[in-house]
């Protein structure tokens, strides 16, 4: 287990560079110049537009900048925007957020999805099982930004339970509707695969052997049956993890919320690189760790499964 | 089981909904604060993140403009209605040819830091903003005083060639003196006479003593200026707050209320919602699903706030691309365009159609400057366009985003199918790139060529568009009657008489038509019930000192 993990380890250094290096490519050669559109309706003068050429390397070869930029970075200098504003501060305000949004959305997940999908897979057919169905049906059509425009709508505005948008510290009581919009389709795959999952399992050789031992009903569910379903599910769950991680662009906007999703789209747009990039290679950090979590948590749930 | 189900159901759905409510952010704050006296309120303005670090000369887009407008006054104020000059910072602004200018400065006014307002605070801050290696964007707008060229250099090769622009001469202007404490003069290069309203515009702030011992950039994250609101803090992508400075001395821009909190969003709909649950305070303008069938009348009723801006659309005709060199072609296509029916139908009579290359509401707006050339003629636009022996097609090239597309191609519609000739809209990525496009003269048919007013001037709305070599000559136009005329205007001392040679002169662009003008925006914008008034000026920002809660 231990030469698993280090040779999964290992493996992340190729993939970063790789990856950055492709990233911090792909922004730069994107045509436009970010300075262009810095001064409205007229062009901006020839001083201001030199000198933040000079500053920010846009006149040396790519690949000088590259090295450089990645210099930089191991060294934890995430160096500043064309408005000179610190990277790192701004991706330090952001992080959290979205974190606290990525672990609502997960734990609603688990808590409606999985309570959903295992007393469907348990029962089989009936009102419940159709109730669950048509309802998961509905929330994977629809797209996300309809759920939570209609969410803000009615909970916000009219009915006034909660606040429209999200405020500047967003707390967790907070994030739990934004949580749900943006977990919603998740959400309902979750349950689909526990009930199809359990109701798969229900039957097996195991499960018939721990009732005919006598164990109570409870454990046979809890322990046994579960944590043999849960095997495809936490797949999906790790990965979902991962890609919320990344920020929700379309849930953040709607409300208002100050996640790494809008800081990406926002800077996209605005051509600015540095953000760009450094972002996406904290993501790429963090979605490595998070499939490696998930595979070495297989490895817990089914003895079967043996990492050399 | 089923017990256990509904037991199980209903400790994470009560657990959920006490969360959601002691989630529920203390939003309920704002309101107590505001019912109880007027003096201590916070308010919330929509805003959006600044591009720039908000010095007064380096601050000309909207997101820093609000604030720089707050934390700093100008020798000149400017009247929320028409932008109709008047002495704020100034006492007397005097002069016999507009070339040569004597100000004087009240007594009194003082810096957030408690420090007083003298003459070199004004002369020393624009001779920081005029030096070229300071890099301030809003640089050029010092260019008509004397010695300009000596602090400022261009590239003489285009920013994209190796060359840097050579390090200017001189580090300060010589047309600028001061003769005392509260007393300086400034000469121009050549008589002016909008001048005098020119430097109500934000760029000509002064800057404390301060701001000269420190690095810029450092000053820029406290800034220190002499409005009626002082900088608290700045916080990315959230919010930028600042509180009343009470020792502001003019009644006029003097603030009522104690706190600001310009919030910053992501997008303008989420910035509309709150603003309907009255969590969001004011927003200068309304995102276009609120304006969609004049749905925002319903949703806000009398909370609705309206301005005259200072500001027009066009189209311009690039000079550059020959096949479109005829002007009954000209003529043509801009009768082509039914602008009526554009207003009301895709524009949701937010906008009106414009009749001259200046807006209503600007000293010297004469209607009708374009004449028929701007009224929408089917019968006659054929003739003109046969009369032409045009055959080829027209394309609209614009950023597509920002609600820009939909009325062009509306407007491309109407060229079609009066005219019977192809046209079709071009989108460019974005503002940025579109920008660029036009400043290198790559357009291929017909350009969005907006403009908005920097400050309240018939003149700002020809010199900048017409004179050969303006910053925003668009169409890349030269018509050396057309400069002569300015010129004479630009120079004559009284200004009744120069707005009749402006007026001549919008006149004359009506043959050659460098620019078809499209139409012209209607401020909308909204205040939440938590204030009593607030106004929305015509340059599209809230007006501070009107706001009542």
């Amino acid at each position: 287990m231990g030469r698993y993990v280090l040779r999964r380890l290992l493996q992340f250094v190729p993939v970063f560079l790789g990856t950055t290096f492709l990233v911090y490519v792909l922004v730069w050669t994107v045509p436009g110049d970010p300075f262009a559109g810095m001064c409205g309706d007229r062009a901006c003068p020839d001083e201001f537009v030199t000198a933040m050429r000079t500053k920010f390397g846009l006149d040396q070869s790519v690949f000088v900048q590259y090295f450089q930029y990645l210099g930089r970075f191991l060294s934890g200098d995430f160096g500043q925007t064309y408005d000179n504003l610190s990277i790192g501060e701004q991706i330090g305000t952001a992080y959290p957020t979205t974190l606290r949004l990525a672990i609502t959305a997960v734990a609603i997940q688990i808590v409606i999805g999985g309570v959903a999908g295992v007393l469907t897979g348990l029962r089989g057919r009936g009102y419940l099982d159709n109730l669950v169905l048509v309802g998961t049906l509905c929330l994977i059509s629809l797209p996300v930004f309809v759920t939570g425009s209609i969410l803000q709508l009615v909970l916000g505005v009219d009915l006034g339970i909660i606040d429209p948008t999200v405020s500047a510290d967003a707390s967790w009581g907070e994030l739990i509707v934004p949580g749900f919009v943006v977990g919603s389709v998740s959400m309902a795959y979750v349950t689909r695969l526990t009930r199809a999952s359990i109701s798969e399992n229900r039957r097996a050789d195991f499960v018939r052997t721990a009732i005919a031992k006598g164990q109570p009903r409870r454990r046979v569910v809890g322990v046994h049956l579960l944590r043999n379903s849960a095997i495809p599910v936490i797949t999906f769950l790790g990965t979902d993890l991962g890609s919320l991680m990344g920020g929700a662009i379309v849930t953040e906007g709607v409300f208002n919320i100050n996640g790494i999703g809008g800081l990406i789209f926002r800077n996209v747009a605005e051509k600015e690189g540095y953000m760009v990039t450094t972002i996406v290679t904290l993501l790429v950090l963090v979605y490595l760790i998070m499939s490696l979590i998930v595979d070495l948590l297989y490895a817990v749930l089914d003895p079967r499964i043996r990492y050399d | 089981m089923r017990r256990r189900t509904a037991a199980a159901a209903a400790i994470p759905l009560s657990l959920a909904l006490a969360l959601t409510a002691c989630g529920s952010k203390s939003g309920g704050d704002n309101n107590a604060n505001s019912t109880s006296k007027s003096s201590d309120a916070t308010i919330s303005i929509y805003g959006t993140n600044p591009q720039t670090n908000m010095l007064p000369a380096n601050t000309t887009e909207a997101g820093g403009a609000k604030v720089v407008e707050a934390m700093y006054s100008a020798l000149v104020g400017l009247k929320p209605e028409d932008a109709t000059p008047y002495n704020l910072v100034a006492e007397s602004i005097t002069t016999t040819d507009t070339k040569v200018y004597n100000i004087k400065l009240k007594k009194g006014w003082k810096f957030h830091d408690g420090t007083e307002v003298k003459a070199h605070n004004f002369v020393d801050a624009w001779n920081f903003a005029a030096y070229g290696p300071n890099t301030q964007l809003a640089a050029d707008f010092f260019s008509q005083i004397e010695g300009f060229d000596d602090v400022y250099t261009k590239d003489p090769d285009g920013t994209d060639g190796p060359q840097k622009p050579p390090t200017p001469k001189a580090k300060t202007m010589s047309g600028l003196k001061v003769l005392g404490d509260y007393e300086f003069q400034a000469t121009l290069k050549a008589p002016f006479s909008v001048w005098s309203a020119k430097i109500g515009y934000r760029v000509f702030a002064p800057l404390p003593d301060k701001f000269f011992t420190m690095d810029p950039a450092d000053f820029a994250k406290n800034p220190i200026g002499n409005g009626p609101l002082k900088f608290v803090s700045y916080t990315p992508n959230q919010s930028i707050k600042l509180t009343r400075f009470d020792d502001y001395p003019d009644p006029t821009k003097k603030v009522k209320f104690k706190d600001l909190e310009v919030r910053i969003y992501s997008t303008q709909e989420a910035a509309y919602k709150d603003l309907l649950s009255n969590k969001l305070d004011f927003m200068e303008a309304l995102p276009p699903s609120a304006k969609a069938g004049g749905k925002y009348k319903q949703d806000l009723g009398d909370q609705v706030l309206s301005a005259n801006l200072q500001g027009i659309s066009g189209l311009s005709i690039p000079e550059y691309l020959p096949e479109f060199k005829n002007t009954d072609l000209r003529h043509a296509l801009s009768m082509a365009i039914n602008r009526d029916q554009i207003s009301k139908t895709v524009l949701n009579d937010g906008y009106v159609p414009a009749d001259g290359w200046v807006p209503n509401g600007v000293k010297g707006y004469e209607p009708g400057a374009c004449g028929d050339f701007c009224k929408y003629d089917p019968t006659k636009a054929k003739e003109l366009l046969a009369r032409s022996g045009f055959t080829g097609k027209v394309t609209i090239t614009s950023n597509a985003d920002g609600g820009r597309k939909e009325p062009l191609e509306a407007a491309c519609n109407s060229i079609k199918n009066t005219l019977s000739i192809d046209c079709t809209f071009v989108p460019a990525t974005d503002f940025g790139q579109f920008r660029q496009m036009i400043t290198a003269g790559k357009l291929t048919g017909l350009g969005r060529s907006d403009w908005s007013a920097d400050y309240p001037s018939i003149e700002n709305f020809l010199n900048p568009i017409f004179r050969t070599g303006g910053s925003s000559n668009d169409a890349k136009w030269s018509n050396p009657e057309f400069d002569a005329l300015m010129a004479k205007a630009d120079s004559t001392a009284n200004p009744d008489d120069a707005i009749k040679l402006y007026q001549q002169a919008n006149r004359m662009l009506a043959e050659p038509m460098p620019k078809i003008p499209t139409w012209v925006e209607k401020g909308v914008g909204a205040r939440s019930k938590n204030l009593k008034s607030a106004v929305l000026n015509c340059r599209r920002l809230l007006e501070y000192s009107t706001v009542e809660v």
